[in-house]
This record gives structure tokens, sequence and C-alpha cells, in this order.
């Protein structure tokens, strides 16, 4: 069985990614606090290079209670990557699009020991 | 089990951003058509664009009248932090990129390392490499929005020097770049003088009317305009455009909304009139091109109008058949946006259209809602005959392009 090391833990910052190349195909792997995900680097809508794009907290409606609203807000605790190609957005933890989780990132097996982050096909 | 560790590679591009070179951007799309064999295909995109402000003291030094040319002139070099000379529209209200999401939307900043070749030639090249066309339409941007313009000697003077900058000093460079020549379409003679000037210009295709204007297409004053683009052979398009004044439009509070409508209205409207008031019947043999509004709206025109017109058949008189005939016979569309949510839908507009006939791809690249080759490809209830058709050889039939194509592989 063949894996590939990606890089130290330590070399990722929160909230940050790195994308790579395994046998010719492009990964993103994504750190979240002390948790690691990792997805192709092609995204469902048009094959575009989802993982190459910028990460972005997940935008929200600021409704009050009488449903009225006063305008939109981040939630810091959702990040989304961006594909880059049209703006499609997808949760880096559970990779689905946050209107449509028929839209979902193909997962890559993530391995983590002591100090390295590792990737398997 | 034999554990083998292997290092990954850092990919060399870890985020895509506005200096990313538009080879690197669209790499997933050349790839593809490798994989697919585009490199047999002829591929015609009948709609990109450019971003022609960019150039624009390149263009307004081509104004024909000498003082405006100089107030274009003293304006740029004197003026900070103004747009471009003369240009009207929304120019803070473009939300295009989704705050930063899509960073080709925004601008395309990347190194441009000939010196001797125009920006907009390298650009335009490294996209037609990425989405392995043929030959690519070039149409402008911010210009879309001059039917609007308050002056309408603006449109004309402006116009008339982006189509002879356009044509002079951009499109000579690469065969395979092409052009609907814009008309000033709110001065109808100036337009009539426009095919007159560059109908026989090599890299001139056909004609365009931005559809972002209150004219009514089917008005007396444009019938000698509509003679004289029938007996050049080529077709007449009409680009959509969005119009966030529009007092209706002017309701959305989203680009989103506001985007999704204004682009499909103007083509909606202008389409109408142009049917109802017979215009394929007196011109038939002028085509026309419906571009940039998507598809959905073609089926929803065509039931709207039939239905209506069989209990109002004295209001249009010159038909002949019905609308949704004249749509599907004399009209040719350009794809993208594809809305592609719905297959059946899709496949249903398919056939409704004609499509084995009258669509042409078409890419919008630059702009954030782009569709690849494959948006056509890989459709499945085409054979590929039909996607041979729809990808480029609807379009070298209209334009009368050499089928051999001008890719380099
Ligand atoms: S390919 Fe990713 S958003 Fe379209």
């Amino acid at each position: 069985m063949r894996v590939f090391r990606v890089g130290k833990i330590n070399d990722f910052k929160d909230r940050e990614k790195k994308i790579v190349i395994v046998d010719n195909n492009e990964v993103g792997v994504f750190r979240i606090n002390n948790n690691f995900y990792a997805w192709k680097n092609v995204c469902p809508h048009q094959g575009g290079p989802v993982c190459q794009g910028r990460l972005f907290p997940l935008v929200k409606e600021n409704l009050d209670p009488e449903m009225q609203s006063h305008g939109r807000i981040y939630d810091e605790k959702k990040l989304n990557i961006v594909c880059p190609w049209h703006g499609l957005e997808f949760d880096v933890e559970t990779g689905l699009h946050p209107g449509n989780p028929n839209l979902k990132l193909d997962p890559i097996t993530i391995e983590i020991d002591s100090e390295t982050v590792y990737v398997q096909l | 089990m034999d554990r083998l560790v292997v290092q990954a590679k850092d990919h060399p591009i870890q985020e895509l951003d506005t200096k990313t070179d538009t080879r690197d951007y669209l790499a997933h799309s050349r790839k593809d058509a490798e994989k697919k064999g585009f490199s047999d295909w002829l591929i015609v995109d009948v709609d990109a664009h450019h971003v022609e402000s960019v150039s624009w003291p390149e263009i307004t030094s081509y104004i024909d009248d000498p003082v405006v040319r100089h107030q274009a002139e003293m304006y740029h070099k004197e003026r900070v932090g103004s747009p471009p000379y003369g240009l009207n529209g929304d120019l803070g209200l473009r939300y295009q990129d989704v705050g930063g999401r899509i960073p080709h939307q925004s601008s395309q900043r990347e190194i441009i390392d000939k010196k001797d070749v125009h920006r907009d030639v390298v650009l335009t090249k490294r996209a037609m490499y990425g989405l392995a066309v043929d030959y690519m339409v070039i149409f402008p941007t911010p210009m879309l929005f001059l039917g609007m313009h308050p002056q309408t000697d603006m449109e004309v003077f402006l116009s008339r020097a982006y189509n002879r900058w356009l044509t002079e000093r951009i499109l000579p460079s690469d065969p395979g770049m092409l052009t609907l020549v814009y008309l000033p379409f709110n001065t109808p003679n100036e337009a009539l003088k426009m095919v007159e000037e560059f109908a026989n210009v090599p890299s001139v295709i056909g004609f365009c009317v931005t559809s972002t204007r209150y004219k009514p297409v089917h008005a007396n004053e444009y019938m000698k305009l509509y003679r004289a683009i029938e007996e050049t052979g080529k077709p007449i398009a009409f680009h959509a455009g969005y119009h966030w004044q529009d007092p209706s439009l002017a309701t959305c509070n989203t680009f989103l909304g506001m985007h999704a409508l204004g682009f499909a209205w103007c083509n909606i409207v202008h389409m109408t009139n142009w049917i109802l008031n017979g215009i394929p019947e007196r011109f038939p043999k002028l085509n026309s091109i419906w571009v940039e509004s998507g598809l959905s709206w073609i089926p929803f025109l065509m039931q709207r109008l039939d239905d209506q017109y069989l209990m109002r058949q004295s209001e249009a008189p010159l038909l002949k058949k019905m609308p949704s005939e004249y749509m599907s016979q004399n009209c040719f569309y350009s794809c993208q946006p594809m809305e592609k949510s719905n297959l059946k839908a899709l496949e249903c507009t398919f056939e409704m259209i004609n499509a084995n006939s009258q669509l042409l791809y078409s890419s919008d690249w630059p702009h954030f809602d782009f569709d690849t080759p494959s948006v056509i490809y890989d459709l499945p209830f085409l054979d590929e005959g039909s996607k041979r058709n729809i990808l480029g050889l609807n379009s070298a039939k209209l334009f009368n392009l050499d089928v051999s194509g001008t890719k380099k592989y």
C-alpha cells in the first residue's frame, strides 16, 4: 500500500491549506483546529480546481425573532473553500455545498501520526 | 500489506488569484480537452470578452472628432481616479466576482512577457489555449452599457473608435480572433455607416447590437440597416446585458437576482418585437443570434408568444407561421450560461430550439459564469454529430469559417 507524505502537522497553520500532486492527482489538504481534511482538487460543478480557491467563512442571513433581516454576517466557525472558476462554495469539513448537499467534494483518505500528515488514494 | 511512503509533490500553484496566468487558471479545462481529444474537433467560441477599458487611452485616440478626441486625451492625462473617458454605466456596482471569490472575474493582472504583442492578444490566445478553441469572437465589456448613454453621439464616437482599434491593432495578430462589429444602434444612420465601413474587413464576421437599451428593434428607421446587413450575408447578434436602474430590476437587492433576470429580460423584449413585427419575413436571409441570455428563456417565450398569437393574429399580420417556428428556424443562440440543473428540461429545450443546427457554443470567458466546451461534450442526450455541430460546425456554417480550424497543439 502506498501512502503519500503531505508534510508535518506544524507546517500547517490553522485554517490553511496545501495543494499536493500525488500520482498525477491533485489533492487539497486543509487544517481546521487540530483536524485535517483532504479533497480531490476537482469541482463537482464543471471540474474546476476547487481546492486552489480562496477560503471564506460561511455567510448567514442575520434574522431577528420576527423574521426581519438585518443583513448578512459571517459564521466564523464554518469555513468554505470557494472554487475559483464560478464561485461554488463547499464546507471544508463536510465537503458539502451549503445550499445543495447533492453537490459534494470527492473525499481523499487522510492519515495523521504524531507529527506527519499523509494521504492515500 | 507492505506500506510504502512516498513524498507528495507540492502543487506549483497553491492558490489562483488575479495574477495567475490564464493557462494555469484554465489548466483543468486544457487537460480535459486533451483527454477528450478536442484537437480533432472544431471548436468556435462565439462569445468571449476582453476588458477594453484597460486600453482606453489607446482606443480613444482613434476617435474621429478632434475636439472629443482631445478632451479624452486631456482627461486621461490629468484626472486621477476617474473611470475611462466617456463611458457610462454603473462602474462601481460590478459585483460579478462575488466579493473576491472569483478572481479571474475581478481582474487579470498576470505577467505579459511579450513586449511586442498587445496585452489583449496575449490574454485571448492564452484563453483560446486553455479552452482549446479554434476561433474566439471577442466582445467588449464596459461598452455593453453604451446603449444607455445619455449622449447618443458618444456611442457613435466610442464604438467607431473601438471598432477601428480592434480591427487594426488587435485582431490581425491571430486568424482565430474575430469580432461582431459594435453598432451604435441608438443612431440608425451611423449604425448603417458602420456596416458599410466594416463589412469587408477579414476579422469581421457579423454585427452586434448590445441589448441593454430602450429601443424598439422593429422601428422603421432600422429597416435600411437590416437590409444592408442581410446583403453582407453576415448575421446580426443581440448581446444581452443587465441594467440595474431599470425600474423593475431596481427592486432586486441582490446582484444574483438582478443579473439572472436582466440578462434574459432585454433579449426577451427584443425577440418579442423582432418576431411579432415579422422581421424574419421582411428579411428572410438575415440571420440573428441571441447571445448570453442562457437558454431557458427561449422555451418560455416560445410558449407565451404562440399561445397569445393564435388569439390575436391580426396584431401580427406578417407572420406566416407560429412565433416558435421563427425562433427555432430563423434564429441562432449562444449557449452560455447554460442552465444545467434539470437535464430533462434542458433536453426539451434543445429539441424546441433545434439545437442541432441553431445552437452555438460560447464560453463568455473571463466572466464568472463562463462555460468550457465540456458543458456540451458531457451532455448525455446528445450524439457526437450534434456535439460537433454545437461546438463548432454550426458556427463555421453561419460565419463561413474554415473548418480545418486554427488550433495549434
Ligand atoms: S467548476 Fe467549480 S464552481 Fe464551477
